[in-house]
Parts: structure tokens; sequence; C-alpha cells
């Protein structure tokens, strides 16, 4: 503690100086200049955007006879508006959750296997394949979704049924492909690459000192990925699920297909249907009202505050050990 | 514990280019052996040979024998992360795990021998920390980060990590030449005080350090410009010092060296 405040007076100190001494040549005044104009734009076009949203959301939530927060009806055009975002909320902090949970192990496992397991070649290959994957299109991976992956999801949320029904999870009273299951699988698959590649990034940055180190102690491979690799990529390991989450909780296009019409909470992962924040807009923006669009935005500034809040979560996460690189 | 090395027609490659050449020499246990000589002749990758740290580069290898009194370490059935639990190594730039405080970059190399319980580990933390001379200056920070010490103790503590695991062999290369006079002087005092109970091999660029700290000396040099390094002589420092065997070692000490 004393050390850090030393050596933070320590820089004020000489911040003072270096400020005194500076010629305050031109190009360095233009780029502070230009660094500066761009932060102040950047912070002015996110106060813009909320502003605006809070301003196009508060007709609606006027009208709202429903809770907005609790209930889950989602009929605002009707003539007695009601609607609220427990629904949307719940499918898609279940959907995107349930997607990371699926897709960080693989992704990091995939990471691991480039960076330490794979020979040369094949590992060149192999990452640029899965940074390919990163740049496809949502719309494709929905239309895969629906296409190909609904009809085989349809025989496995009946075996899992069936089979495994005792489990909360899998059972109910309904079962079909466009479940909830399906539509985070999907997520699952759209956002490994993102995960993957940035976390292989970060293992290979891993200083060969702490590999030697662990290597001399007589660690096998995965011992020194334990004990030297893991630990100095958790907080980018962090980011990077973040990083997935946040665009699986912000999916529409993929999520709207795979999944059919809404149904009400339910943690039966097979039931079909279920609806998202962003696949509710998706589905029924361009047929809203002028109260149903003020009620589409609304949740759209809900969505903007949970994936805040999420950052920030995982902002919280990465501190807590900073000291510890 | 301390056992002793036999090393005979040992070569060590970088892919094709062969970086040592012939090398063959005892290393006495519970003594300390230098290696000297000018940099690029060989004597890291000579020492990273005698643990098997040599093959974790991409391409390198070696032919030879390194005997452990008896074992053969290039042995056909020989697991290398074996030889490495039993042949401690210390690093030119001092190493702490990052991510770990003090005490877990201490118990690091007892965890992967499988020993969990706490008041073992306590134990020897203590042991090894007091072992390093590190003790007294952290023992009421154990949990802080090992990175956060300052050169000197990192070095001290990358040694306390190296002896937790009762190693039969402690290699160091270079252990000093990043710190300042004072840490210096505290890791040769530990070197000494270590010799009693390990076989002891220190690479050292500093020809007084190895007449202060080592009992045997052996003396690498090129063979010549774009040629491997091999080792000249080995004998008793004091002799190796005041009368050496051979000419190219004594222009090298004296200074005359080129
Ligand atoms: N990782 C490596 N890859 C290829 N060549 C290397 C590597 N490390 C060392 N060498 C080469 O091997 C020779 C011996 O190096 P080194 O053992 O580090 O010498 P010293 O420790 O005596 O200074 C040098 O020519 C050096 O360039
Ligand atoms: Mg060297």
């Amino acid at each position: 503690m004393t050390s850090e405040t030393l050596e933070q007076g320590a820089t004020r100190a000489l911040d003072g100086r270096t400020r005194k001494m500076s010629t305050g040549r031109l190009g360095d005044r233009l780029f502070g200049l230009s660094a500066k104009g761009s932060g102040i734009l950047l912070l002015v076009i996110m106060a813009a955007i909320a502003v605006f949203l809070i301003v196009k959301a508060v007709p609606a939530l006027r009208a709202d006879k429903a809770n907005f927060l609790t209930s889950q009806e989602w009929n605002p055009d009707a003539a007695q508006s009601r609607f609220g975002i427990a629904q949307l909320t719940f499918g898609t902090v279940l959907s995107s959750v349930l997607a990371l949970i699926l897709a960080t192990p693989v992704a990091v496992g995939i990471a691991l296997f480039i960076a330490f397991y794979a020979p040369r070649r094949l590992a060149d290959g192999l990452g640029y394949v899965v940074d390919l994957l990163a740049a496809v299109p949502s719309i494709v991976y929905g239309l895969w979704g629906l296409q190909f992956f609904v009809p085989k999801m349809n025989g496995v949320a009946t075996f899992l049924h069936d089979d495994f029904g005792w489990i909360p999870l899998f059972g109910g009273d309904t079962v079909g492909g466009q479940c909830i299951l399906t539509a985070s699988i999907v997520l699952a698959i759209m956002i490994l690459p993102i995960i993957s590649s940035i976390t292989r990034e970060i293992f290979l940055q891993v200083p060969r000192a702490n590999i030697e180190a662990a290597l001399a102690l007589g660690a096998t491979r995965w011992e020194v990925i334990r004990m030297a690799v893991l630990p100095f990529g958790r907080s980018g390991m962090i980011s990077a699920s973040m990083l997935g989450l946040g665009r699986a909780l912000g999916e529409t296009i993929a999520v709207a297909l795979v999944l059919g019409t809404a149904s009400g909470i339910s943690l039966h992962l097979l039931k079909p249907g279920g609806n998202t924040f962003a696949a509710n807009i998706a589905n029924t923006f361009a047929m809203a009202g002028k109260i149903g669009q003020s009620a589409l935005i609304a949740s759209g500034l809900v969505l903007f505050v949970i994936t805040l809040l999420v950052n920030m979560a995982a902002r919280a996460v990465i501190s807590r050990r900073k000291e510890f690189v | 514990m301390a056992k002793r090395i036999e090393v005979s027609g040992l070569n060590a490659y970088y892919g094709k280019t062969r970086a040592i050449e012939d090398i063959s020499m005892t290393i006495e246990p519970r003594s300390v052996t230098a290696f000297i000589g000018p940099s690029g002749c060989g004597k890291s990758t000579f020492l990273r040979t005698l643990n098997r740290m040599h093959e974790v580069i991409p391409g390198a290898r070696v032919e030879g024998k390194v005997l452990l009194d008896d074992l053969d370490l290039y042995g056909p059935d020989v697991d290398p992360v074996a030889v490495r639990r039993v042949i401690g190594m210390v690093f030119q730039r001092p190493n702490p795990f990052p991510t770990m405080s003090i005490y877990e970059n201490v118990v690091a190399g007892l965890k992967l021998n499988g020993v969990r319980r706490k008041a073992q580990l306590d134990e020897i933390v203590e042991k090894s920390l007091r072992g390093a001379n590190l003790w007294n200056e952290v023992k009421d920070r154990l949990g802080r980060p090992g990175a956060g010490l300052s050169g000197g103790q990192q070095q001290r503590l990358c040694i306390a990590r190296a002896i937790a695991v009762e190693p039969q062999v402690l290699l160091m290369d270079e252990p000093c030449s990043a710190l300042d006079p004072i840490s210096t002087l505290a890791i040769e005092d530990l070197i000494a005080s270590l010799k009693d109970q390990y076989t002891i091999v220190i690479v050292t660029h500093n020809m007084q350090q190895a007449a202060r700290v080592s009992d045997r000396t052996a003396f690498f040099n090129l063979a010549g410009p774009g040629k491997p390094g091999r080792m000249v002589e080995i004998d008793e420092t004091n002799k190796i010092f005041t009368n050496p065997g051979e000419k190219a070692t004594e222009d090298y000490i004296t200074g005359r060296f080129g």
C-alpha cells in the first residue's frame, strides 16, 4: 500500500515537472487535442443514445397498466396496454448463461490445444479456421440452426425427456427442438470462436520464463498449464467470456429463428418456445404500433443495463486479485 | 541425498547446429562446481542438459550419457519429468510465478509431488525460506505476491522453491547476474551453506564469484569462431586460478582473452 502511494506521488511530481519542461510542440498539442476530442465525442454519443432511448421509452412506460418489471405479458398495443420484461429477462439470461457454460470450457480447450498440444502446422491451420468462424454472420448460424439443428434436436429432446426426465431441467409436459436448449447450443457455437481466439492469444503471451519454471520443478504438460498458464490467463479468459456473453445477450436473429413462439417462464429447457429481448424486438418491431415500439425501446434499455452490469461484474472479478497480475 | 553426476561424450544441438561438443566430466556430490567461460560458449546449454531442460526447446536434442549415480538420465525408460523433480534449477532471471503468493511459490513443487497437508506444508515453507535466507524478510507477508519482492529477494524465493522439494542436485545459471552486490553476497553465503546437503552446479560470468564459492571449476570455450563450445578443463578451483593446465584457461582468467 505504502509503496503504491509513494509511486503515485512520484509519478505526480514527475508529471508536474515534465509539464513545465514541455516545449508544447505543435504535434504533441494536436495529438492531445484529437485524443481528448475523440474521448469526449464517444461520451457524447453514448449519452445521446441513452437520452434518446429514455425519451422514446417514457410514453409506453406511462401507458403500461401492468408492472413493467414483473409482468410476463407483452401486449403493449392492446386497448389496455399491458407488458413487462419478466419473461424476456428470464429467457435472455437463461439462454445466454447456458450458452456461456457450454461454450467456455470447449473454447478454452480448443485454445489450449492450439497453443500447447497441436503440432505447429495443425495449430496454424486450426487457429485460422477458428478466426474465420468468428466472422460468420449470425443469420447463417440462425438458418443453420433452424434448418439443420432443430430437426436433429427434436429427437435429442425426446430422448433426454424420456430417459433423463427426472432431472427437472429436462422435465415438463411437452418437448421439442425449438426450445431454449437448442437456442443456447446455437448461441454457444456462435460465441465459441471469439472466446477461443482471444484466450489463445492470451495463452501465447504467458512468459516463457514461467513455463520453464514450472517445467524445471518437474511439472507435466498439464501441470504446467494449471500452474503457469491458466492462472496467468485468468483475467483474459474472464474478459473473453464476457465478450461472448455480451454477444449472446444481444443476439437477435439466430435466437428469433430457432425459438418459435413465446412461452411463459419455465426452467424446462426442452419446452418449445421461449423469448429474449433481442428476439422479441426483431420479431415484433415491424408490426408494433406507437406504444408497442416505445415498449420495445424500453426493453432495449433494460438489455443495455443488463449488459452494463455484466461487464461491471466481470471487471470487479478481474480487479479483485489485481496485485497478482 | 546429494548425488554424483558423471557426464560422458555429451553433444547438444539446436536444430542442426551443434552448440556443445563432446563434453565429459564428473561432478562431485556435496560440493560446488562452477562453470566459467566467455558468453555463448554453451555453459547454459550444458547445464540444461543435466536436468533434461534442454529438450523442451523445439528442435533441441542431446547425444551422450549423463549418469546420476548409476542411473542414465537419458536412458530409454527415464521420464524427463521425474528427472526434473530430483534435479532443481535456478534461472538467470528470477522467475517466481506472478500469480502466486510467496507461500504458494515455495510449495509449488511440493504440490506437484502430492504433498497436501497444511501443517507439513507450513513446516517446509519455513524451513525452505530459512534455508534461502529469506524467512525473516517475508515471514509476515507470506500471502503477498512473490513478484512484489525485490530482485534479490525474488531470486532467493526461487532458490527456496527449488530446495523445498529437497532435490539431489541444484543447478544455478548465473543466479546473481541480475542482482545488486548485497543480494549477490547473500546468495553466495547461501550457496556455501547449501553445499553440505546438495550437489551444486553454478554458472557464473564472474570469476571472483567462481573463486569464492566453488570447490571445482570447469572452463568452457569455443573451439573456434562458428564452432561448437567445449570444455577446456576442470580442476580444483585453486588450481584453475593459480596454475591452470591449459594456455586458453590462463589467457581467459588473466584477461588476455581473444
Ligand atoms: N534457444 C536457442 N536456440 C538456438 N540456439 C541457441 C539457443 N540458446 C542458445 N543458443 C546458442 O547456443 C550457443 C550457446 O549458448 P549458451 O548455452 O546460452 O551460452 P552461454 O550460457 O555460455 O552464454 C550460442 O551460440 C547460442 O547462440
Ligand atoms: Mg548463459
